[in-house]
């Protein structure tokens, strides 16, 4: 029993040994990345990305999670990552604010700090990785709608809440590509409020079919809203009569982008979106860009990329949202 | 007109069945209105729509009453709902053949159990029921949580018998409607027609009376949170069934609307007096608030205010028509 237990100790020695070696002989520097909490696909893929752009460019990816998503454990784990004295930390936060003492400790001790995916305030951070462009995604789901509708109708859009800034952004950018004169004979009839719960968006969607005999289509551009409009149109037989596109968890739609309720919806790739944080983050530490607006650099597969101001902070843009379709669905459903 | 006609008006019937008629009225008056912003809002498929949409809710509010009946509350209702949910919605993933009746026999076992802790809370370990609901909603919230890992369980993992629950139809009605009559017949005997039933007014009119005459009021607050867990339990499966989603957060909240539906179908939050006509009305003034609200056309940013503004104005008018029926109760004594 003794020798098993000498030999154990033995054996872990070496392996930190080995490990301590390794991470002294990477000097493109390790990378570290703190996701919102464990066991969330989302964060599993957006992880995924962030560490395939750290071996690209030849660093050391740190992935880490914490057990619940609060803000304390996650600032246990930046004074963890500072002890360990990283480069760089991308994270998605789980607190606007609450992550502002740890993170510019961090700063000031030379580690850039990247939020992606959930922003911290632009005090705490170098820069910001933004999933979505919100002129992008506002136009594109007006274009899609358009062409499943063949072009003229009534639509109306199923959002959350009536404060969630990023839909009513999104939604602005889609009454702004609607005034185009292609959009003529396109008329938008509603904005109803779903709030994210499951019984109100029902009854919004049911409300807005009632109220518009003549409904062609309708954009949800939020996960809870578009699903349960899909969940309506599919009870009531509507399908093919009302057209449905959006943004939506792939797993969420799955049955109804296969049953031909929604033929295509919308929503960023996490994998992408880490990768991209990846890139962003080693770019800061090379010195590539110091996170002020206009410097560019090359994010890997995804090519060149800006710093723009957004509100008090900079940004940088993924860019178009990923479409999901019946052709693709079936590898995406079990991500997240 | 004279104080002594009125009292002749009141009689001994019409007293306990006003208050509701007022609130029937209300409904009523409201529809009327409604029907004449939107000619979409009488129609059979809106109202089997509004029905529909609201018998997850009617059947809560059963049990809600039952436990403020008793001078109680329960604030996890929602909760219990959405761990049942959580739980049936996950064994449906890895068991995609079960039986539908089996998922809806296990929900209820889940609920049974949450509301057994609770019963066990309030009336062994004399735990104000608010606290020991409180808890027990954070705790059943967070195994949701736990249990799920935070994802959601979607409609492609669920099988197709397990969604028939909520759209398919006995004798041309809804299950979800058909599952809410019947166990508003079962109730509505329950509470009136057998000594249990009859013992939880005892218990929440006088505990201290109901005591002395022999009612074992443990056993009794015992029952009513057990089968409070019940019915949260069944539609759990109901409520998951229907949306084709189970999420971790699902229903968060919901135990309000329950309450509201209650009080506002005229149960005493200080316990002692509540009926099941009242809470069909309750439920069905909810219902048609969430249904037509988005049907008149009014602007979102006022719904919320309108619905709280309407439900008040259904509660003042009952209180105060029960005010005057009390006072000519009195009066009537008197005389």
């Amino acid at each position: 029993m003794q020798k098993v237990f000498a030999g154990l100790i033995c054996l872990v020695l070496v392996v930190s040994m080995v490990l301590g070696i390794g991470s002294s002989v990477n000097a493109a520097g390790k990378y570290a990345v703190i996701f919102k909490s464990a066991g969330n696909p989302f964060g599993e893929k957006l992880m995924e990305g962030f560490k395939d752009a750290i071996e690209e460019v030849g660093g050391e990816a740190i992935l880490r999670a914490p057990a619940q998503p609060t803000a304390e454990e996650q600032i246990q784990m930046i004074e963890q990552l500072i002890a360990q004295r990283v480069d760089a930390i991308a994270i998605s936060a789980n607190d606007y604010d609450a992550l502002e003492p740890a993170l510019k400790k961090a700063m000031s001790r030379g580690i850039k700090v990247v939020s992606l995916d959930s922003a911290v305030n632009p005090q705490s951070r170098h820069v910001h990785v933004n999933q979505a462009d919100p002129e992008l995604i506002g136009r594109v789901e007006v274009q899609a709608i358009y062409e499943m509708i063949g072009g003229e109708g009534q639509i109306a859009i199923l959002s959350a809440t009536s404060q969630a800034s990023n839909q009513n952004l999104w939604i602005e950018w889609m009454k702004k590509e609607l005034e185009k004169p292609k959009y003529d004979k396109v008329e938008l009839v509603k904005v109803a409020y779903g709030d994210d719960l499951r019984d109100k968006s029902v009854a919004e969607t049911e409300a807005l079919l009632k109220s518009y005999p003549n409904l062609k289509g309708i954009i949800a551009p939020t996960t809870v809203g578009i699903a349960a409009a899909a969940k309506v149109l599919t009870d009531k037989g509507l399908k093919g009569k009302v057209q449905l596109t959006g943004l939506g968890l792939p797993s969420e739609m799955a049955e109804y982008i296969k049953s031909g309720v929604c033929q295509w919806m919308y929503l960023w790739n996490p994998i992408d979106l880490g990768y991209l944080g990846g890139y962003a983050a080693h770019a800061l530490v090379t010195g590539e860009i110091t996170g002020e607006p206009g410097d560019t650099f090359v994010a890997g597969k995804l090519g060149e990329k800006e710093v723009i101001q957004a509100g008090e902070g900079t940004e940088i843009m993924l860019g178009a949202p990923f479409k999901f379709d019946a052709s693709n669905i079936d590898e995406w459903k079990d991500v997240y | 007109m004279k104080k002594n006609d009125r009292g002749k008006v009141f009689n001994h019937k019409n007293i306990n069945k006003f208050r509701e008629l007022g609130l029937l009225g209300f409904i009523i008056i409201l529809s009327i209105f409604i029907q004449m912003r939107n000619p979409n809002y009488l129609t059979l498929e809106n109202i089997n729509d509004l029905i529909k949409n609201t018998a997850i809710l009617s059947i809560l509010a059963i049990g809600m009453m039952m436990v403020i009946i008793t001078r109680g509350i329960d604030l996890s209702v929602a909760a219990t709902l959405a761990l049942s949910g959580m739980i049936t919605a996950m064994t449906v993933r890895s068991y995609p053949s079960l039986h539908p009746l089996l998922t809806i026999l296990l929900g209820t076992i889940i609920g049974l159990f949450c509301g057994a802790i609770i019963g066990f809370l309030v009336s062994k370990m004399s735990i104000l029921p608010i606290i020991a609901t409180l808890g027990m909603m954070n705790i059943y919230r967070g195994l949701t949580y736990w249990i799920s890992g935070g994802k959601w369980i979607s409609s492609y993992q669920m099988s197709t018998g397990f969604k028939r629950i909520a759209t398919g139809s006995i004798l041309g009605i809804n299950n979800l409607i058909f599952i809410a009559i019947v166990l508003y017949i079962v109730a509505y005997y329950f509470v009136n027609h057998t000594r249990t039933g009859r013992q939880i007014y005892a218990v929440g009119s006088n505990p201290d009376s109901a005591k002395v005459s022999g009612i074992k009021i443990d056993k009794i607050l015992f029952l009513v949170y057990s089968i409070m867990g019940v019915l949260a339990g069944l539609s759990g499966v109901l409520w998951v069934s229907k949306f084709a989603s189970a999420q971790s957060n699902t229903a968060t909240g919901y135990e309000l609307t329950v309450i509201a539906a209650c009080i506002v179908g005229g149960v005493n939050i200080a316990g002692g007096s509540g009926k099941i006509s009242g809470i069909i009305l309750g439920s069905l003034l909810l219902g048609v608030l969430k249904n037509a609200l988005p049907l008149i056309k009014v602007s979102p940013f006022w719904q919320d205010a309108i619905q709280g503004g309407i439900i008040l104005l259904a509660v003042v008018v009952s209180a105060l028509v029960k005010r005057s029926v009390d006072r000519n109760n009195l009066i009537r004594r008197e005389v």
